[in-house]
């Protein structure tokens, strides 16, 4: 097994420039190729700890960001996401490599994955149980979910819940962590020396976007699949204390159901998951203005609350 | 500079559509090679069904077969989707006093037929009488379809010189519909006779009097028409492996293929069929008696032939660029102009281009583009 990080030097580049980095992350290799200086530098900063395969295994999807060519390579120069030889997004600003890439690798998994039932949600691991929070975006399910992985929660991904359909099973995804706009400072201030963000990159659609690593033991753990635990529906409000409160089961999965990505594709199969998730798990609505507060709260959930009978 | 293997050049989808027997064979980096392409060219689904059919799905390596059941997954769900459609369109149209006959995919699936298997989708296709197109507008209307395409000129570029209306959408399930009266432009040079193709018809029963398909001869010269007439050629490998199923399937009936070119000259259709004919065989390598074949030949002779099918062999590959060959781009120019060209006359062609560069131009300068995939 060889890490990203114990690559020869210029080796990185050389692999990304030419035939593709073979990048595991969870269950998919990512073969990655790309020219463009903050995409190299960024994959050298953000995923270290990953996997890298070598030629002559099987890589799930062939990505690449690259600019334009012609006089859009010097004149405001732009970025394109491209997969299996296309390039199916409108381009980027050239200095956006690094956030298209995260954005373009999640859209891989949403519309081609359905081997799986994918919800949009933030999910963590205690006590061998996953915690899945689905929200969109602007609930500060991200902040959140970064305050839980520098107090001792497991990362399985921050964006992207990944159920087995069969076992109910969480399946582990850990990618870099992304944070936007004021929260990359509020979890600066949070995790202190703990957290090492790559370049902040201003001006995208979603504002200011700022990555770090996945903690090396989420990457380690990766194979790992947790059953789950708790379903939180998190949501960030200035000045309310950090409250929980339960949630009914059938809400909770007509909630689930509007943060699902392939939900009609599974048909029966996907109601049938998304009804064993419900009832394996404890459901709360949860309101925070504070991380610390918040996080006690969620440790006294994680020890009494014994999760609901597994399936 | 880092130069690709003779392996990564291959057409792997169009080789594998071919050799589906041979699949469970490959090893790990050729399936990496087949599933990239073959999820460009539109046609894992396929794959995955023909391979599911035969019963081998289970002997291909754990990391491609994930793929191919995702995309086993997503088709069927498309089916039901498709079948429920179109059980939605019929009893909508029951009263509209004609007959409505779906075109296509969703006809594939209604009729069973091996096309069928693996086809994805991303709208349905109804054609009516020219007549009752009022009639059937309004009816959709009243059961939820909206059209799209609201400005003026879109409005008269459909209304005008179409086969079709504007795209129709429903408001609650976000289907898309296109509602043909022919299945060529007005402004064609020889449009064929709409009435005729109603007229031959077949009744799907599981729809009661509600739905029609094609007769067999006319949807393939439908489909070989469709490609032969498209400005959009990003499925063509797809569309092709339609006409090689459609072609094995009915062929089987001895008065098929006399019946085709019969059919093909009476609706003035020979040159799509004598392209679908070339292409399903050059590509898919479908079976041709040699009576057709000659036919074939003997209509597209001469240099202007030869220069098509230069152009078609870099057009109908998997549009990967992995797969492409030299000249790959120039062809999809020169091809998109050509079906433009047969269209419309050159004067209405002109002042189409050009108001659709303008509202290109205009366009991008109001509403700058996102860009984040969603």
């Amino acid at each position: 097994m060889l890490k990203l990080a114990s690559l020869p030097s210029g080796e990185l580049a050389r692999r990304l420039r030419g035939p593709g980095l073979r990048l595991r992350t969870g269950p998919l290799v990512f073969c990655i190729r790309s020219r463009v200086p903050e995409v190299i530098d960024g994959l050298a900063a953000l995923y270290g700890a990953h996997e890298v395969e070598q030629p002559g295994g099987f890589a799930d999807f062939h990505v690449s960001i690259n600019r334009a060519l012609g006089l859009r390579r010097w004149w405001r120069p732009k970025l394109f996401f491209g997969i299996d030889g296309d390039s199916p997004f409108a381009p980027l600003p050239g200095n956006q490599g690094l956030p298209m890439l995260e954005w373009g690798l999640n859209w891989c998994i949403t519309a081609n994955c359905h081997q799986y039932l994918i919800l949009h949600a933030a999910v963590l691991e205690r006590h061998g149980r996953a915690l899945v929070m689905p929200a969109p975006s602007g609930s500060g399910k991200s902040t959140l979910c970064a305050a839980l992985l520098f107090r001792g929660w497991r990362l399985l991904s921050d964006e992207l819940a990944i159920i087995e359909p069969a076992t109910g099973r969480l399946v582990p995804l850990p990618r870099a962590v992304s944070l936007k706009n004021a929260s990359i400072e509020v979890i600066q201030r949070f995790a202190g020396d703990a957290v090492r963000f790559g370049s902040i990159v201003h001006d995208t659609i979603k504002g200011r976007v700022g990555h770090f690593p996945a903690p090396v033991d989420a990457v380690h753990r990766a194979d790992e699949r947790p059953f789950p635990g708790w379903i939180v529906f998190p949501r960030f409000e200035i000045g309310v204390p950090a409250t929980l409160e339960p949630l009914s089961r059938g809400h909770a999965l007509m909630r689930l159901i509007e943060n699902a990505f392939n939900y009609n594709v599974h048909r029966l199969a996907g109601f049938e998951a998304l009804t064993h998730l419900v009832q394996a798990s404890a459901c709360r609505t949860f309101h925070y203005s504070d991380l610390d507060s918040a996080i006690t709260l969620f440790e006294q959930m994680a020890h009494d609350a014994t999760p609901a009978t597994t399936m | 500079m880092y130069t690709k293997t003779s392996e990564q050049r291959r057409d792997w989808a169009c080789w594998a559509l071919q050799h589906v027997e041979l699949l469970p064979g490959l090893s790990a980096p050729q399936w990496e090679l087949v599933i990239s392409q073959a999820r460009r060219a539109d046609v894992l689904a396929r794959l995955a069904a023909r391979l599911q059919t035969s019963g081998q799905l289970d002997s291909v390596l754990a990391a491609p077969r994930s793929h191919l059941r995702a995309a086993m997954t997503l088709w069927r769900a498309q089916q039901d989707d498709v079948r429920a459609e179109a059980a939605q369109i019929a009893a909508v149209l029951r009263d509209s006093g004609c007959r409505v006959v779906l075109l296509k995919g969703a006809a594939y699936v209604a009729g069973d037929l091996p096309a069928a298997q693996g086809r994805l989708f991303s709208d349905i296709d109804i054609l009516v009488p020219r007549a009752a197109l009022r009639q059937v507008e309004s009816n959709l209307m009243l059961a939820g379809w909206m059209g799209t395409h609201l400005d003026d000129y879109d409005q008269r570029y459909y209304r005008e010189w179409m086969h079709e209306l504007p795209p129709m959408q429903h408001l609650r399930r976000g289907t898309t519909l296109d509602v043909h009266h022919n299945i060529l432009p007005i402004t064609v040079r020889q449009p064929p006779d709409a009435a005729l193709l109603i007229a031959n018809a077949h009744r799907l029963p599981a729809y009661g009097d509600g739905l029609w398909t094609l007769a067999p001869c006319d949807m393939l010269l439908h489909s070989m028409t469709h490609l032969f007439h498209n400005d959009d050629l990003s499925h063509a490998l797809r569309d092709v492996s339609d006409m090689d199923l459609l072609l094995r399937h009915f062929s089987t009936d001895p008065n098929f293929w006399p019946e085709l070119m019969q059919r093909a000259r009476l609706l003035h259709l020979q040159r799509p069929l004598a392209f679908g004919v070339w292409a399903a065989s050059e590509f898919l390598g479908t079976p041709v008696p040699d009576e057709v074949r000659l036919a074939v030949d003997r209509a597209e002779v001469g240099w202007s032939a030869a220069i098509m099918r230069w152009l078609w062999r870099r057009v109908l590959r998997t549009p990967h660029v992995d797969a492409a060959l030299p000249g790959a781009s120039v062809a999809q120019f020169v091809l998109y102009l050509r079906a433009h060209w047969l269209r419309m006359p050159p004067m209405l062609l002109i002042r189409h281009l050009t108001i659709k560069a303008w509202k290109r131009i205009f366009a991008k300068s109001e509403s700058p583009s996102t860009g984040q995939p969603a």
